[in-house]
This record gives C-alpha cells, sequence and structure tokens, in this order.
C-alpha cells in the first residue's frame, strides 16, 4: 500500500508554495481584484512559465518536463490555496489535456511547445447560457473548417490566445481548436462572482478552427476532457478549502471574546472540526482521483466524479464558515475571507456544478454494477 | 501511488487467507452463519485457533503468544478476517484494550497468570470504566476504593460494561482518595468478576438488545497486589486503555451505500433524482473514511506513525449509518416499519441498524467529544473550560 505522493511530489509542492508565498499572492490578488482592466496578474504569469510548470505534464518532445500528472495535482493544490490570478486551469489542463487527448501529432508539436514557452493562454468554451450545456442541444456550429455561435461565460476568454470549444457538427458535437487571433472574434468582458479570474463572452463569426479528434466525438471526447479537468480543479478547491481552515483557525485564536480566545468557545471548535472533516474527506477522494488521472484506471469516471463533489462541498463549506467564524470583521472587504468565498463558488460551478457531478458519480456507479 | 502490497505483505495476506479459508466459512455464505447461538462457545474456539496457530495479536511481542508482527500485518490480518464469518466480539475489548494494560502495568506474577489464559480463549475480560454519572467525563467517577489492612474494599457502581455478564475478569478504575482533585485520586484494579459482591444485570437497549450491562459493587474486597499502577496514578493507566481502544474501534457495522443503492435498484427508486444526489453523498463520504485508511496504513507500511486523520472515522460512519437506514425506510414508506427479518429485504437490516445507529454514535466518544478530540489535539484550538480542575473531588458538584 502506497497511497500517498512520493518524496519529490512532496518536495515539488513544498517549493511550489514557497514560490507562491514569496510572490505574496493575496496583494497580487487584490490587485487584480481593485482593478476592473486587469483579467490576470501578468507579472505571476510570467513567473510561472518561466519555473516550467506550464510544461509540467508536457512530453519532453514537446518542450515540457514530461513530468506526470500527479505533480499536476501538487501544483494544482499549491495554486489554489493562494488563488493564484493567473490562467492556469485553462490553459495547465483544459488546453493542454485537450490537445493531449485529440490533438493531431501536428497540433500537438504546434501548440504544446508554445504553451510551454508561455506564449499561449487557453480558455474552454462550452456554456451558451443557464445550465449545464449539453453536446447534443449545442447552438455553436463547427462545419468542419469554421466556428460560428456565442458562448458566455468563458474564464480566461478575454485574454486567451487559444480555445477550445464545444461545438455542434452535423447530427453531434465536436472539440474545436481556435486560435482566438483568427477572423471574426469578439470579446465582451463580463462581470462576475469572482473578479479575480477574468471572465468575457466570445462571439464566432466563421472563425477558422481545427477538430481535435473524430467528427462527433465531441461528447465522449468532452467527458474524458472532463474527468482530467475534474480531478486538477478539485485539488485547487482542495487547497483553497486547506487555506480557509487554516484562516478560521488563526483568527479563532487571535480573536478575543469574554475574555478568551473565540478558539475555546466549543461552537467554534466544532465548527472547525467539521471543516477539517470534510477537507479530509476531500483529500482522500482527491488522492484516489489522482491517481486514477496518473495511470488512466478504469475507475477514473468515478474517481473524478467523487473528488469533485467532496472538493466543492469542502470548499464551500470551509469558505462560508471561515466568514462566518470572523464575525464582522468577515464580511469586510479588506479581510480575505470573501476572496475564498468568491473562488469557492466558481470553481464548484466552472466545469459542471455538484449535481452534474453527483449524477455523474451515480451513473458510473450504476454502470459499474451492471459490468 | 499504487495499491498493492510489497512483497512481504502479500506473502503475509496469502497465509492469513489460507489459513482462514480451512477455518471459517466466508461472510454471509450461509443463513446459518447469522446463528448466534452458543456465540460464546465459538468464539472462544476460534480465538483458541488463532491462537496455536500465531494469529491472535499479531503486533503482540512472541513472549506474550502473540506473533510478533508489524502494525500493518496487523491491518491485513484485520482486512481478512473481516470477510469471514469470525467469532471475534467477546475478545475484542479484552485482548484490545484490557490485557494490553494488564501487560504495561501489572506484575510478572499477573502476566504469568492472566495473559496466557486470556489469549487462548480460556478467560473473557471486561473494562469498568464508566458510571451513570460519568461517561463523557470518566475521571468524575464516584465508585470507592478503601484500604482495610491488605485489601481495598469496593463499593459502586458502572455501567455501559459490554460483555460483563460472560465475562471472567476485568480491569477496574475507581476512586482511592476524593479530596484531591479528580484526576489525582483514581487508581485501577484487576477484578474477579465471579466473585461475592460484583452484581451484573444486563441493560435492555433501546435496540431491543442486551450487550451493555450495569455492575454494582457492594463490599468487594481486591488485595492490594491486583493492582494495575501506583495508588492515585489510575488515570495515567485508563489513558493508556483508552489509546488502544481508539486503535481498536474500527469502521460501523451496517449497511452502506451499495446496500441501499441495491435496495432502491431493486423497488424503483434509483430513478429518484433527490435520491441519487444523496446516494452521491454517503459514497463521496464512505469511499472518503475508506481512503483515509489508506492513507493511515501507508504511514503504517512505512513504519511511521499515522497522523490524526484517523480520528474522522466514527464521526463520518456512525452519522451515514443513521441517515442510510432513515432513507431506506422511508422509501419502503408503509411497509418501512416492520422489523421481521423473514419478511424483510436483507434480514430488515435497515430496521435493525436504524435501532443500533444511536448507540453508535455514543459508543467509544460522542460525536461531541470526538469533535472536541479533533479540534484540540488535531487542530490545537484550547480545550474546554475546566472549572474542576484543581479542586478537590469531594468539593465538586455533581449530578
Amino acid at each position: 500500500m502506497n497511497f500517498d505522493f512520493s518524496e519529490d511530489q512532496k518536495y515539488l509542492a513544498g517549493e511550489a508554495r514557497k514560490f507562491l508565498e514569496a510572490e505574496s499572492a493575496i496583494p497580487v490578488v487584490r490587485e487584480v481584484l481593485n482593478d476592473d482592466d486587469k483579467a490576470y496578474s501578468e507579472g505571476l504569469w510570467k513567473k510561472i512559465a518561466e519555473m516550467g510548470w506550464l510544461g509540467t505534464a508536457v512530453p519532453e518532445e514537446q518542450g515540457g518536463l514530461g513530468l506526470g500528472m500527479l505533480e499536476m495535482c501538487v501544483l494544482a493544490e499549491e495554486m489554489g490555496r493562494v488563488l493564484a490570478p493567473v490562467p492556469f486551469s485553462s490553459t495547465a489542463y483544459f488546453l493542454t489535456e485537450a490537445v493531449k487527448l485529440a490533438g493531431s501529432d501536428e497540433v500537438k508539436n504546434d501548440i504544446l511547445p508554445r504553451v510551454v514557452a508561455g506564449e499561449i493562454i487557453g480558455c474552454y468554451a462550452a456554456s451558451e447560457g443557464p445550465g449545464h450545456p449539453d453536446p447534443a442541444n449545442l447552438k455553436t456550429t463547427f462545419d468542419g473548417s469554421t466556428v460560428s455561435g456565442t458562448k458566455i461565460p468563458v474564464t480566461d476568454g478575454g485574454i486567451a490566445t487559444h480555445a477550445v470549444v464545444l461545438a455542434k457538427e452535423g447530427s453531434g458535437a465536436s472539440l474545436v481548436l481556435v486560435d482566438l487571433s483568427g477572423a471574426g472574434v469578439t470579446r465582451k468582458t463580463l462581470s462576475t462572482l469572482d473578479p479575480t479570474r477574468g471572465h468575457a463572452e466570445l462571439t464566432f463569426d466563421k472563425t477558422p478552427g481545427v477538430r481535435l479528434g473524430a467528427a462527433g466525438d465531441g461528447a465522449s471526447l468532452n467527458d474524458q476532457l472532463m474527468d482530467k479537468v475534474a480531478v486538477l480543479l478539485a485539488f485547487e478547491q482542495l487547497g483553497g478549502a486547506s487555506r480557509a481552515l487554516e484562516m478560521a483557525k488563526e483568527y479563532a485564536l487571535e480573536r478575543y471574546a469574554f475574555g478568551r480566545p473565540i478558539a475555546g468557545n466549543q461552537a467554534i471548535k466544532h465548527k472547525l472540526a467539521e471543516m477539517y472533516v470534510k477537507n479530509e474527506v476531500a483529500r482522500s477522494n482527491c488522492f484516489y482521483g489522482a491517481w486514477a488521472l496518473s495511470t488512466d484506471a478504469p475507475e477514473m469516471p468515478e474517481a473524478a466524479a467523487a473528488a469533485r463533489v467532496a472538493a466543492s462541498e469542502a470548499f464551500w463549506f470551509a469558505s462560508k464558515e471561515n466568514i462566518q467564524t470572523h464575525g464582522g470583521m468577515g464580511f469586510t472587504w479588506e479581510v480575505d475571507c470573501h476572496l475564498y468565498y468568491r473562488r469557492a463558488k466558481l470553481l464548484a460551478v466552472q466545469a459542471g456544478g455538484p449535481k452534474v457531478w453527483k449524477e455523474k458519480l451515480v451513473r458510473a456507479l450504476e454502470q459499474k454494477n451492471a459490468a | 501511488m499504487d495499491f498493492n502490497d510489497t512483497p512481504e505483505e502479500a506473502a503475509f495476506r496469502k497465509e492469513a487467507r489460507a489459513f482462514l479459508e480451512k477455518h471459517l466459512k466466508p461472510k454471509g455464505s450461509e443463513r446459518a452463519s447469522r446463528d448466534r447461538a452458543n456465540m460464546l462457545e465459538k468464539a472462544k474456539a476460534w480465538q483458541k485457533t488463532k491462537a496455536e496457530n500465531k494469529f491472535a495479536q499479531i503486533t503482540w511481542p512472541k513472549e506474550w503468544g502473540g506473533r510478533g508482527g508489524t502494525a500493518m500485518q496487523n491491518v491485513i490480518w484485520g482486512q481478512e478476517e473481516s470477510k469471514f464469518d469470525a467469532p471475534t466480539g467477546p475478545f475484542a475489548i479484552g485482548l484490545g484494550m484490557c490485557v494490553p494494560t494488564v501487560i504495561a502495568f501489572g506484575s510478572d506474577e499477573h502476566k504469568e497468570r492472566y495473559v496466557q489464559k486470556a489469549l487462548m480463549g480460556e478467560e473473557i475480560w471486561c473494562q469498568l470504566f464508566s458510571e451513570p454519572s460519568a461517561g463523557s467525563d470518566v475521571a468524575g467517577l464516584k465508585t470507592r476504593a478503601v484500604k482495610d489492612g491488605d485489601d481495598w474494599v469496593i463499593n459502586g457502581q458502572k455501567v455501559w460494561t459490554s460483555g460483563a455478564h460472560y465475562s471472567d475478569y476485568g480491569i477496574l478504575l475507581v476512586r482511592t482518595d476524593p479530596k484531591v482533585p479528580k484526576h489525582k485520586g483514581l487508581t485501577m484494579f484487576i477484578v474477579d468478576m465471579k466473585q461475592p459482591g460484583v452484581e451484573v444485570r444486563p441493560i435492555h437497549q433501546a435496540s431491543g438488545g442486551r450487550e451493555f450491562n450495569e455492575v454494582y459493587f457492594t463490599d468487594v474486597r481486591i488485595p492490594d497486589k491486583d493492582r494495575l499502577g501506583d495508588v492515585g496514578a489510575g488515570w495515567k493507566v485508563a489513558l493508556v486503555t483508552l489509546m488502544n481502544e481508539r486503535l481498536a474501534v474500527g469502521g460501523s457495522p451496517g449497511p452502506d451505500w451499495a446496500e441501499i443503492m441495491e435496495y432502491a435498484r431493486d423497488h424503483g427508486s434509483l430513478s429518484d433524482q433527490a435520491f441519487r444526489e444523496k446516494l452521491a453523498d454517503w459514497y463521496v463520504a464512505a469511499q472518503g473514511y475508506k481512503l483515509t485508511k489508506f492513507r493511515t496504513q501507508t504511514a503504517l507500511s512505512r513504519g511511521q506513525t499515522p497522523g490524526p486523520e484517523n480520528s474522522i472515522g466514527k464521526i463520518i460512519t456512525a452519522n451515514h449509518l443513521q441517515d442510510i437506514c432513515n432513507s431506506a425506510i422511508e422509501m419502503q414508506d408503509h411497509f418501512g416499519i416492520i422489523n421481521e427479518t423473514d419478511r424483510m429485504p436483507g434480514d430488515a437490516i435497515f430496521q435493525q441498524s436504524f435501532m443500533w445507529a444511536p448507540g453508535l454514535r455514543i459508543a467509544g466518544g460522542t460525536d461531541e467529544i470526538l469533535k472536541n478530540i479533533i479540534a484540540e489535539r488535531v487542530l490545537g484550538l484550547p480545550q474546554d473550560v475546566r472549572v474542576d480542575k484543581d479542586k478537590p473531588f469531594d468539593e465538586l458538584k455533581s449530578g
């Protein structure tokens, strides 16, 4: 039994944490929060690219570090802890994994080295309105060479150079890679719950695109892509949830009421203990997701879904109860609680909300049982 | 990350499984396995067989009849034995908690007299700590021991004593000095449960069963040589017992997500959206607990001491058992109130566990106490206010 990260992976996590703390991520997050024209921190993004993180799980022949998905999970958790305001997930999870999953050799050799070099910012464009995007009912179309339609909201859509678009093609759906410098692209910046991550509405009008995988395979490819992304996002959620618990604990220990720290109050202690239980349930499920992701295990659908459901619940609970533990202070702009509260909800509904993933989980369990 | 055994672990697992297959039937393989008649005799026989083959008390040193094995081997043994219809219940407390305390604090004479007989299944032990007004606050107990020559004379009452009705010996925590603060006036003894003055009364539980007992002590004499540890050092001795308890308390028996899913599939509720969401939550929690144990095993197999992550177990499992049973009964609607094993799916497993679950949330530490433990020992938050800490016991209010 070896259900843990290796010493090397733990070392990577420690180094990543040191780096992100030295780059004082919360002030960096606030720069993005307080400036409507800023969709991300260009400075932090540049440094992350220089560190080689964007090539973590990219093969060496395409300029990457050739490490594995476990290393990506480790980095994702650290990025989640500090709410890094950079298009890391859009680029390193959605775009990179879509290209790795279904791109032709030509596409891989074109795109991946540029991702590693920090020249490409990705985004994932699936949603077209309220509810979870259903590949069968998409309005955005792909005719084999161009994409037309509107996607809203698109995380990092305002700054991305390339988009992975889920579009209708014939009677099915396809995943299409679109260079956003091409013709017919209109971008509109959106105000969202979490201003520390930029969002936009993207409209395509006969914009050239390259299909990833075969025509009509989009629904199945998208499912596979979402399983991979779900695990990585779950680690970001886990990082955020862990940090929210730490914040609540630190504050409860230093805040005095009735002559003693509020952390000595059983109501507060039990609240924090419940956060801890949810975080541990999430951590164990995330580990299992990481194992499935790194080994291409047949258990991937239920492992990814369980990680996602557990981490969404943990981050939601920790972020809201962190505000509650801080009392009135927690509801101020100056204290960081709301940043975690915002990010918790963004991550929970990005790539499918808990309801969607619970349904995926039960369906996976049904299939397993029928097999 | 991988879930496979090391070659050494795999070899031990194979050996353990071969031994189990030779002697026991797989769990649930036949209806007779649920027959509880002669349970005590079966348990004693199984314990003897295990001990003779060095599969009893895997981690105990060989000099005490154990295997001298690793903590990881103990985990593997537990995993394998639990797949079989193994009657282990009557020995769990004695061998898991009481006898290790005797080994740690008893005289050579005690160890000679008691350890081997317990290991061979010839004598059964119980643990006499809780009292009617000392449950979560065990150190508030009132049973008195007064020195009389070379003996101590015991008077008082214990409660929730599992298996006292068939036990031969017990470890007994009593108050020897009420003039000092509560933790300082306690002393631990070995008590012969069959001697005059010890009266065991089974408690009729809410579940209908009678596994726990009240035990009354009336002028019971215990020789001073049967003391475990120093006079007044009983709390220290008890902590060793309780530490072993935490290692011993594992998951909760009873139906889990898989069983309610199967029931729902057979009875048309699996298409209900609200039910599907609940099912996902139960799976995630159960899986979270199971995988957390894998993390603990990883630490054990590396020779490390497991971290605090295991402390979440009982909070999750006991609550979910209650919740799952509640949902299953509601799913059965009118029919759900029937608690007859012959008429109900899975031998009324949801009904039986529904009535047992409240006890699980209390036994071995209530949810509230466990949350305190997580808050204080894992997260490092301040202890609850203890107004009784420095006061002599006989000046404390109680009730």
